[in-house]
């Protein structure tokens, strides 16, 4: 299985550039961002902080917020679409 | 120019005055950081009190070389002491600072002169926004007088007098089947693409700086002197923690005295992740799926809600919310006891600070500020239904018959 992780132009300097990142053997959200944070050396530091995301760090699964699903534990599917965005916009 | 730099409200990292607004070290959001050291304080009075009768008299505290030109400059709205609204709650002193008779009848319009202007110098032409409708009529005004471009991002159910109000200007409106969260999300998505200033997206540290405006316009309209309670209402909290920004520059400045006032925010219970996140006592808010009538407030993620709580207990005031019945209510309050008839947003508000009277929150010698951030003209379904009209032919007889007198005529002198 794999998932496609979306990355936002705030990250593509740890990314080498890369928007879209393919992680396979992932279970959950956070098995997806811990098969990141192998990857892309920095990662890790920028969105999480004590093994939690960040407060102004938002991740969706298939476009929804997974604080309304099961946060890190949610669980994705082959060909599911994780996207990491900023919080700090709107209103 | 007093602006410096921006600056990550969390971690401090500073960057160029550029259209950029996550910090890169830990996403946190970019704000505008000033050195205000070299203002004279006389001179600064002077020289708002000569300024033009909108919101570039406030140019020494907006992020901007010189004040830039604009057709429809927001600010300067009336500030009005409402009597008979103070005597219905049992309080000495209420305030309304109106914001509906701004160009396009919202306070959005004071953020979106601040982006536009910004817009321009950064060199874009064309400027959009995720909007739940007052942003969306003040971006395609502006946008129209100034003869660029704008693509304005809306939720599809929204009030169809707000989809009206932002396409007669010849906007490009995307209608989005998703809540205003999903549009923002898109939006910020499409940041990432396009060569487009998104007000409230990668220009939005500019952006928010407008709101300030409306403390510097309170505290000058009241003599220089500040109220001691703010009631103002909160979607993104961005509006709520500006006007006490730009109330703190003056004070740290010394062109007011004193503390800052209490700050009382106002949600709807059927959006009210603040409000929520207050009661429990966190410093983060958990999202929630908007449910109300007060659309221009149903933010179910809001950006700048961990300091909208920060402000809320720091300056002693709090976060309330209320049903889509006591914002009806709200509303006639403030119409029927004011003659200011405001959109749903301004219910909401009113209605919290009823709350807070009835409960006993209120010292009953406080000087109280209303802010009122939109036309009741916008969200016309909210009063719909909600008293009766007379209609008779037209004769004295069926005048007579049909339309009861509420009180007694004078007696004859």
């Amino acid at each position: 299985m794999s998932v496609i992780v979306k990355i936002p132009t705030q990250l593509r300097s740890v990314t080498g550039g890369e928007a879209e990142a393919r992680v396979d053997e992932a279970t959950t959200v956070g098995d997806v961002l811990d098969g990141l944070y192998d990857r892309f050396d920095g990662l890790r530091d920028r969105i999480a902080e004590d093994g939690d995301l960040r407060r102004f760090v938002n991740v969706y699964v298939g476009g929804e917020d997974i604080r309304f699903l099961d946060g890190l534990d949610t669980s994705v599917e082959d060909g599911d679409e994780v996207t990491i965005l900023p919080a700090v916009a709107g209103g | 120019m007093p602006a410096e730099a921006l600056q990550c409200k969390e971690c401090r990292s500073t960057y160029e005055l550029e259209a950029r607004y996550v910090c890169d070290e830990c996403f946190g959001p970019l704000e505008v950081a000033y050195d205000f050291s070299e203002l004279d304080l006389d001179s600064t009075r002077r020289r708002i009190q000569a300024g033009p009768a909108n919101i570039w008299r406030y140019a020494d505290f907006l992020p901007f070389e010189s004040s830039p030109s604009t057709v429809l400059a927001a600010g300067i709205t009336p500030l009005v002491r409402a009597d008979r609204l103070a005597e219905e709650l049992g309080v000495r002193e209420v305030w309304v600072k109106n914001d509906a008779a701004n160009p396009t009848h919202s306070f959005k319009d004071r953020v979106v002169t601040v982006a536009l202007a910004k817009a321009r110098e950064l060199g874009y032409e064309v400027v959009a926004c995720a909007s739940t409708g007052n942003l969306a009529n003040a971006v395609a005004a502006h946008t129209a007088a100034a003869g660029l471009e704008s693509y304005v991002f809306v939720p599809a159910d929204l009030e169809e007098q707000k989809i009206l109000g932002t396409g007669v200007y010849g906007a490009n409106v995307v209608a989005v089947r998703g809540t205003y969260d999903d549009v923002n999300r898109l939006c910020t998505e499409l940041s990432g693409d396009r060569d487009w200033a998104f007000v409230n997206v990668n220009v939005r540290p500019y952006y928010a700086e407008g709101s300030k405006t409306i403390g510097y316009e309170i505290a000058e309209q009241l003599g220089f002197e500040l109220p001691d309670r703010i009631v103002a209402p909160i979607a993104s909290g961005s509006l709520f923690t500006k006007v006490a920004r730009g109330m703190q520059e003056w004070l740290d400045l010394g062109l007011l005295s004193g503390s800052l006032p209490a700050f009382s925010g106002a949600q709807a219970a059927g959006c009210a992740p603040v409000a929520d996140a207050f009661e429990a006592g966190w410093d983060i808010c958990k999202p929630v799926r908007p449910d109300t009538i007060a659309k221009s407030l149903a933010i179910g993620n809001p950006a700048d809600g961990p300091y909208a709580l920060e402000l809320a207990r720091s300056s002693g005031g709090g976060i309330d919310s209320v049903s889509d019945q006591e914002i009806r209510d709200g509303i006639r309050l403030l119409a029927e006891t004011a003659g200011i008839f405001t959109e749903t947003a301004g219910g909401v508000t009113t209605a919290v600070l009823r709350k807070l009277a009835q409960r006993g929150d209120l010292d009953p010698g406080e000087r109280i500020v209303l802010v009122i951030t939109g036309d009741g003209l916008k969200t016309l379904d909210a009063v719909r239904g909600s008293f009766a009209v007379h209609e008779i032919d037209p004769s004295r007889e069926d005048f007579e018959r049909h339309v009861p007198e509420r009180s007694a005529a004078p007696s004859p002198v």
